[in-house]
């Protein structure tokens, strides 16, 4: 009997569905693990002497937000801002503040939006990681160094192309956070 | 598609609650943020032991990924040698025809040197390096150019000292972990590198702008002598970087100064070398120890 009605497009691709069920661990764990995961991009093997690379994490955070809502709890920001910080060079502090604010700040805009699409999730999260780019900076200016906005213009610009393609990839994730790997019975 | 589903808790007092909780916790973890900010503002290796010790841990996983990027390296290099290696050879003979007597002559300089400097009784280290590393990661997403160096306080490292690569200055120790270190790379705008030209006693300043480069301020202000293609090493001003190591070539010449490309691009160096200070003359003393001759 064909199942293809309620199955999305690669669904079976982690593991069979009889007689199997959805772990509850991996299903909460999956979006920490990789956001967490996703802070050490700072130990591979780009040693950059500009601030190039988008900020992986945090797109991550913003990407999982977006596409499941509520399943990151709203204060998230804050213990996942903190693995961060511990890697990212900036100020220590700085992610456990703009993370949890952007947090606080996405959950304002859906109560506030009454629809959901791709653009529109694009132009949200591009808006939202750019004032985290600029804010992060702001703050790594007052900790040292000197305040030229024109520095992370290219850095929000691979952003902003890199999101939709990072949106397909929390996709897969998503699939896996929900194969089936618990045996019923 | 259609909006998301409604997630306003209805009647239910429990529902309100939990909502509420929700938000009370994020707010506190945005204050919590905000005081861990200002003080690691305020002071800067406040948090220092938590950050050595997350890169202490990670820092396998920078060694697995240096390795593979000189790997990477390597295999580029090889392909570009193939093609290029007849021209290559007939010039890199003349150049070391011409280095070899250039050597000879530094040499016996570097024996004078050594010579009126022990006349002169100053005090200096010699120039055996601490330790031999690689670059295991760096602040790749932040403006501040920081990067993890795979050896730390295990292998005799201390805040202070200089990082150089083959071809130039890299920049200090920043902190110090027990298996890695935070270097703080010439081209932070927190780091100031004294400078001299290699021809010529034109002294200055070099500012990283974490964009790459550095701007060069002269300490003479008046006509700007400099021209594009100008070579900058380290002057030894103040003690802490051994002089004549290469920093930076001029690219734009200002009004007065210069913008300038650093020489030791810190991802194309495999291997760095973490050097003493060169005149730790400015160490400080314990007050409580009473006045020292």
């Amino acid at each position: 009997m064909s199942l293809g009605g309620d199955r999305l497009p690669g669904s079976g691709l982690f593991s069979r569905r009889i007689n199997r069920a959805p772990s509850r661990t991996l299903a909460t764990i999956v979006p920490w693990l990789t956001i967490a995961l996703a802070s050490l991009v700072p130990l591979s093997p780009v040693i950059a002497s500009a601030p190039v690379v988008p900020p992986l994490s945090f797109m991550l955070l913003v990407g999982w937000r977006l596409l499941r809502p509520g399943l990151l709890p709203l204060w998230a920001g804050a213990p996942l801002g903190l693995i961060d910080d511990l890697f990212s060079g900036q100020p220590f502090g700085s992610a456990i503040l703009l993370w949890s604010l952007a947090m606080i700040g996405m959950e304002l805009i859906d109560g506030w939006l009454r629809w959901r699409g791709f653009w529109q999730d694009w132009l949200v999260a591009s808006v939202v990681i750019a004032s985290y780019l600029f804010l992060a900076h702001v703050i790594a200016s007052i900790a040292g160094g000197a305040f030229a906005p024109g520095l992370i213009i290219p850095q929000i610009l691979l952003s902003f192309i890199a999101f939709p393609l990072l949106t397909r990839v929390i996709a897969i994730l998503d699939l896996l956070r929900l194969a089936r790997i618990r045996v019923l019975g | 598609m259609a909006a998301p589903q409604d997630r306003r808790p209805g009647f239910s007092k429990r529902a309100h609650l939990g909502l509420f909780t929700s938000y009370v916790a994020a707010s506190a973890g945005a204050a919590l943020g905000f005081v861990v900010l200002v003080v690691s503002l305020l002071n800067p290796t406040a948090f220092a032991f938590a950050r050595a010790a997350a890169n202490d841990l990670a820092a396998p996983a920078g060694e697995v990924s240096a390795t593979t990027r000189s790997g990477g390296k390597t295999f580029i290099d090889v392909i570009s040698g193939y093609i290029e290696a007849g021209s290559k050879n007939a010039q890199l003979k003349q150049e070391l025809a011409v280095a070899r007597s250039r050597l000879a002559e530094a040499e016996a300089i570097e024996s004078e040197n050594a010579r009126l400097k022990a006349l002169l009784d100053v005090r200096e280290t010699d120039g055996t390096p601490v330790a031999t590393a690689r670059l295991i990661g760096s602040s790749s997403t932040s403006t501040r150019r920081f990067a993890l160096l795979g050896a730390g306080k295990r292998d005799g490292i201390l805040p202070g000292q200089p990082v150089r690569s083959a071809k130039g200055l890299v920049g200090r120790v920043l902190e110090v972990g027990n298996r890695t270190a935070r270097v703080l790379l010439i081209t932070d705008g927190e780091s100031v590198v004294p400078v001299r030209r290699v021809r010529g006693d034109i002294s200055g300043f070099a500012q990283g702008q974490a964009d790459g480069t550095l701007i060069i301020r002269l300490i003479d202000l008046g006509i700007n002598p400099l021209k594009k293609g100008d070579v900058f090493v380290t002057s030894g001003s103040g003690g802490l970087y051994r002089p004549n190591v290469p920093v930076a070539i001029v690219r734009n010449v200002t009004r007065d100064g210069a913008v300038a490309q650093i020489v030791s691009d810190p991802a194309a160096s495999e291997f760095v070398v973490v050097e003493p200070i060169w005149q730790p003359i400015t160490e400080l003393r314990d007050p409580t120890e009473g006045p020292t001759p």
